[in-house]
């Protein structure tokens, strides 16, 4: 189906939604004195988007706004998580000592937007409206990494950020006007029939295009050798859009980074697997990023001793496990991408809840203060970070070990052998850094400068939710892989 | 009793869920919580015992129930003659430890449910026959394991609780992944031991080589086998005494189990042609270089933990030989390495408990002061030294004159580390229990009642199977021969060194 513009509307009512939240929230903001409540309202409208994503199932594919965005199952897969991201966010928000100081108004309307725009990078189906919604979400996550305005190090995050992302999104659309040049349009399936017919390619051109702009999406899901910006910006930004950043706008990267790819210039063929553009050694090529990217974070995380920047460089390292699923170049690798996906959203809100929660009653965010949390009062959200903790390891009875046993098996089935050895090296490297916190928290004894933690019901409650999910979701899992599997349908154009 | 085997893993499931739902108030009674769970766990264990039928081959007492069907994962439980006497083994090491661990003060709850979370996943191992499952319960036991060195153990507790977590981690990961491989080359998609062992032969030889390596890696760091076998000295000095009669006693079984359960059923043709390397010649390595470690030892309980390496370098070879001795022998020294070094260790943690250190040359005389505990350390030293009229000697004998007729040159090498065995265990006796009594300890107490409670049935089962072995040798034996028989049917080695 090739909708128009007012046909469209009836599948894009959680983007209204959110747009009207957004206009809400500012003139809310513009007339109550009493700013206190503005979380609530931001809370009830993405709690509100979720549920009209949740209420309209995929019946039929569809082409949307004239074929600049698409409706698929792919693309409600990733609509439910960004939207459960940013309930997660704005959850934590409303406990977060640090964004109690802010302009609530602004913080909350941005933090939308940001979603909003995370929603439209994910329906993406052409590559103008790709570009543009990539930089929507680049530049509200500019302003809310620099948001506490009295902060250097938030700021000077936000600076790094804004260059880093300034250079990323000029390459890639430099290789956007490359590939127009070649194929004559920027929708998705034209450049498809234009790259996979037969015939002569300048295949040298079409490489450097492809190349340039997946450094910009890169970028977005911080792989290496675009990563660089990961540990600074998500030490300095508040912990909400820390969170917000590692699970909602690396997933939406994911999005776009697989709805290009694949559908857009690789063509499916009848068992499952996808023929990438001839030419180039694809699979070496994403392999050599993919195991770059999981060996560097997990050595650079090894010393780290903020547990910002700790999960800053495992964040880094989980997206090159989840690239080992796009390697692959199957169904079957996209299928554990996705899972893999979801179980990142429920272990890493919750390992960085649990960093808010204790920096919200220390000040502190390194790892002493982490000492010894379980002999002073603090064993629930001690053992909730080990679970959370040993989920990203990959330990069984955690969703992150089933997301893991996913993707190692679509490696393996993929035959791609020595991914699958570098990844469980990986692995177990990881422990020793996931351990670490573990340690400190159950076999050091507190030195007594610690400071004590009060338990409060809003931070604890969403945390008990996340960890008695990890370990639920470890031991059965049908029906999120069954989710993973109906969105593995991308709408080619019928 | 169709859920037997369900029950029997999930009981210590249910105390430590009551265990931590005791109000910190009631924390002494936690004790007795674990000990009335691995109790009704070893009745559990002996009624499965009593009602095991010896003469067949086949999986008793299964349970199978669809878990994630997309994917062919099963709820698959089952016993063979090989599992039934595992099972044995760890609920009444389970069992002893609980007793054993009564000189624990510090965070009683977590401990005991730590230690109720450990005895779960052992038992699982031993009880799954799907091989996800198995997996599943294989990694689960390293979490409590970690935490009960990690935070009960001695001065550098946290460098021996991470060092035996990655040691591990990296074998089981790499059992991950061939059990991936398993699943997707062979002739069905499936995880189920029994299935996977009837499609043997479907797999290519350098896969079968190659998975079998990989399985081998995973599961020798537990036996644990040279030259992995770095991390066992260092978990055993710094775990407190129950924990590593059960580290001794349980868990480096699970490395040998691992091997005769998946690779000797699973990839028959690949051990055929490997198990003389692998297991032959690393085994005999590790009988003759264990013993040479444990005389140069000056802690008592390094000692022992290195007499324990060259203890199981006994099980490898003897299921390298491939004869119906030698595999029996083998299995059974699994069962007798697990009560004689339960022993020994409980052992040395009486006199930890008392003088709080272990260093050899520290003590001298004690058996003047504390009579029935050398008493009992002789007796636990003369088993360990596999005297006849004690269980070690059968099994060790089995293995010898098993591995005899395939493997002369090892024989030779494994029979005469028995001189040093009896040489390092009397020297050591002779350090510690004999000689002019050292004044520093007088006034100390003999075996309490809790201690020798702990050691005596131990002794008596040590006792029994050096007179009577049939009592567990009748269990194995079916299916040992016929698991045998399955690898000698494939094509041996081509080159036959050292024979």
């Amino acid at each position: 189906m090739d909708l128009g513009n007012y046909a469209s509307l009836a599948h894009f009512l959680p983007e209204l939604l959110l747009s009207a939240g957004i206009l809400v929230l500012i003139i809310v903001d513009l007339l109550v004195a009493n700013k206190s409540h503005l979380g609530d309202l931001a809370l009830i409208i993405t709690a509100g988007a979720l549920l009209l994503i949740a209420l309209t199932p995929v019946t039929a594919n569809a082409w949307l706004f004239h074929r600049m965005l698409v409706f698929d199952g792919f693309a409600m897969f990733f609509r439910a998580l960004i939207a459960l991201a940013a309930l997660v966010a704005v959850w934590m928000s409303m406990g977060s000592e640090e964004v109690r100081g802010c302009d609530q108004g602004e913080y909350y309307a941005i933090l939308l937007a940001s979603t909003l725009a995370m929603f439209l990078m994910a329906e993406s189906a052409n590559l103008l409206m790709a570009y543009l919604s990539l930089e929507f979400v680049s530049l509200t996550s500019y302003i809310l990494t620099g948001f506490l305005r009295h902060n250097r190090r938030s700021l000077e995050a936000a600076l790094k950020y804004l260059i880093y992302g300034g250079v990323a999104s000029g390459t890639m659309i430099y290789g956007m006007s490359w590939i127009f040049g070649i194929s004559g349009s920027l929708d998705f399936t034209v450049i498809n029939k234009a790259l996979t017919a037969p015939g002569a390619l300048p295949v040298l051109a079409v490489f450097i295009a492809l190349v340039l702009i997946l450094a910009g999406m890169g970028y977005k899901v911080a792989s290496v050798p675009f990563h660089m910006w990961a540990p600074d910006v998500y030490t300095g930004a508040p912990i909400p859009i820390t969170t917000f950043l590692a699970i909602g706008s690396k997933a939406a990267g994911f999005a776009l980074l697989t709805r290009f790819f694949f559908p857009a210039i690789s063509s499916l063929t009848a068992s499952g697997s996808w023929q990438a553009l001839k030419g180039v050694d694809w699979p070496q090529l994403l392999l050599v990023i993919c195991v770059i990217t999981m060996t560097l974070g997990n050595l650079a995380a090894l010393q780290q001793t903020n547990m910002k920047r700790l999960l800053a460089y495992s964040s880094v390292a989980q997206a090159g496990y989840a690239l080992m699923g796009f390697v692959v170049l199957s169904n079957d690798g996209i299928r554990a991408m996705l899972f893999y996906l979801f179980a990142y959203y429920v272990m890493d809100a919750g390992a960085f809840l649990v960093v808010m929660i204790v920096a919200n009653n220390t000040g502190r965010e390194d790892i002493g203060a982490y000492r010894g949390l379980a002999w002073r009062g603090g064993i629930v959200p001690a053992v909730a970070l080990s679970i959370f903790l040993l989920s990203l390891t990959g330990i069984p009875l955690t969703v992150g070990f089933i997301g893991k046993f996913y993707l190692f098996a679509a490696v393996i089935r993929g035959q791609f052998y020595v991914l699958a050895v570098v990844g469980v090296i990986n692995s177990v490297v990881s422990l020793y850094y996931y351990m670490r916190p573990i340690k400190t928290m159950f076999l050091d004894t507190p030195n007594g400068d610690e400071g004590t933690l009060a338990a409060d019901t809003w931070n604890y409650g969403l945390m008990s939710v996340l960890a008695c999910a990890t370990i639920a979701l470890g031991i059965y899992w049908a029906p999120i892989i069954a989710f993973a599997n109906r969105s593995l349908n991308f709408f080619l154009g019928a | 009793m169709n859920h037997a085997l369900t029950l029997i893993t999930f009981i210590p499931i249910a105390g430590m869920v009551v265990v931590l739902a005791l109000p910190q108030a009631m924390k002494d009674i936690c004790k007795w919580i674990a000990a009335a769970a691995t109790a009704v766990q070893l009745l559990i264990a002996i009624w499965l015992y009593r009602s095991f039928d010896t003469a067949t081959t086949a999986i008793q007492f299964a349970e199978k129930h669809d878990w994630i069907p997309s994917y062919h994962i099963t709820y698959f439980m089952g016993v063979d003659g090989i599992s039934i006497s595992m099972v044995l083994l760890t609920a009444l090491i389970c069992f002893i430890s609980v007793f054993a661990s009564f000189s624990i003060t510090r965070a009683e709850k977590a401990y005991y449910a730590l230690l109720l979370m450990l005895d779960a996943g052992m038992m699982g191992v031993f009880v799954s026959l799907d091989f996800f499952l198995f997996y599943i319960f294989w990694e689960v036991m390293l979490l409590p394991m970690y935490f009960l060195i990690g935070i009960w153990g001695g001065p550098r507790r946290e460098y021996a609780a991470i060092k035996f977590f990655l040691y591990t981690l990296l074998g089981s990961v790499l059992i991950l992944l061939a059990m991936l491989g398993l699943y997707y080359y062979g002739a069905q998609s499936t995880f189920d031991m029994t299935v996977l062992a009837s499609n043997a032969s479907h797999y290519s030889t350098t896969f079968q080589r190659i998975v079998w390596i990989a399985l081998f890696i995973g599961f020798a760091i537990k036996i644990p086998a040279f030259p992995f076998h770095t991390w066992l000295p260092d978990a055993h000095v710094e775990a407190p005494t129950a924990i590593s009669v059960i580290l001794a006693g349980v868990l480096l079984k699970m490395g040998t189990y691992g091997i005769l359960r998946v690779n000797f059923a699973i990839l028959p043709e690949a051990t055929h042609q490997l198990a003389w390397l692998f297991l032959g010649v690393i085994g005999t390595i590790n009988i003759v270089y264990g013993a040479m470690c444990a005389m140069a030892q000056t802690d008592y309980k390094k000692l022992i933990a290195y007499s324990s390496i060259s203890h199981m370098g006994y099980v490898m070879l003897g299921c390298a030989s491939f004869t119906a001795a030698g595999i029996n022998g083998a299995v059974l020294q699994m069962f007798n390495h697990g009560t004689v070094t339960a022993m020994l260790f409980i052992l040395v943690g009486v006199i930890y408990d008392r003088a709080h250190h272990r260093e050899i040359a520290g003590f001298g005389g004690l058996a003047q002061q504390m009579p029935l505990y050398a008493g009992m350390t002789g007796f636990a030293f003369f088993a360990g030294m596999g005297l006849p009229g004690m269980s070690a000697f059968i099994s060790e004998v089995l293995v010898l004159i098993g591995a005899w007729q395939t493997h002369p040159l090892m024989t030779v090498f494994g029979a005469a580390t028995a001189i040093l065995t009896a040489g390092y265990l009397l020297w050591t006796y002779q350090r510690i229990y004999l000689g002019p009594f050292n004044e520093k300890y007088a006034g100390y107490a003999d075996l309490t009642f809790r201690e020798a409670f702990t050691l005596v049935p131990l002794a008596i089962i040590v006792l029994i199977l050096g007179v009577y072995p049939h009592a567990v040798l009748g269990l194995l034996n079916t299916s040992l021969v016929h698991l045998n028989q399955i690898v000698l049917s494939t094509p041996g080695p081509a080159v036959a060194l050292l024979h």
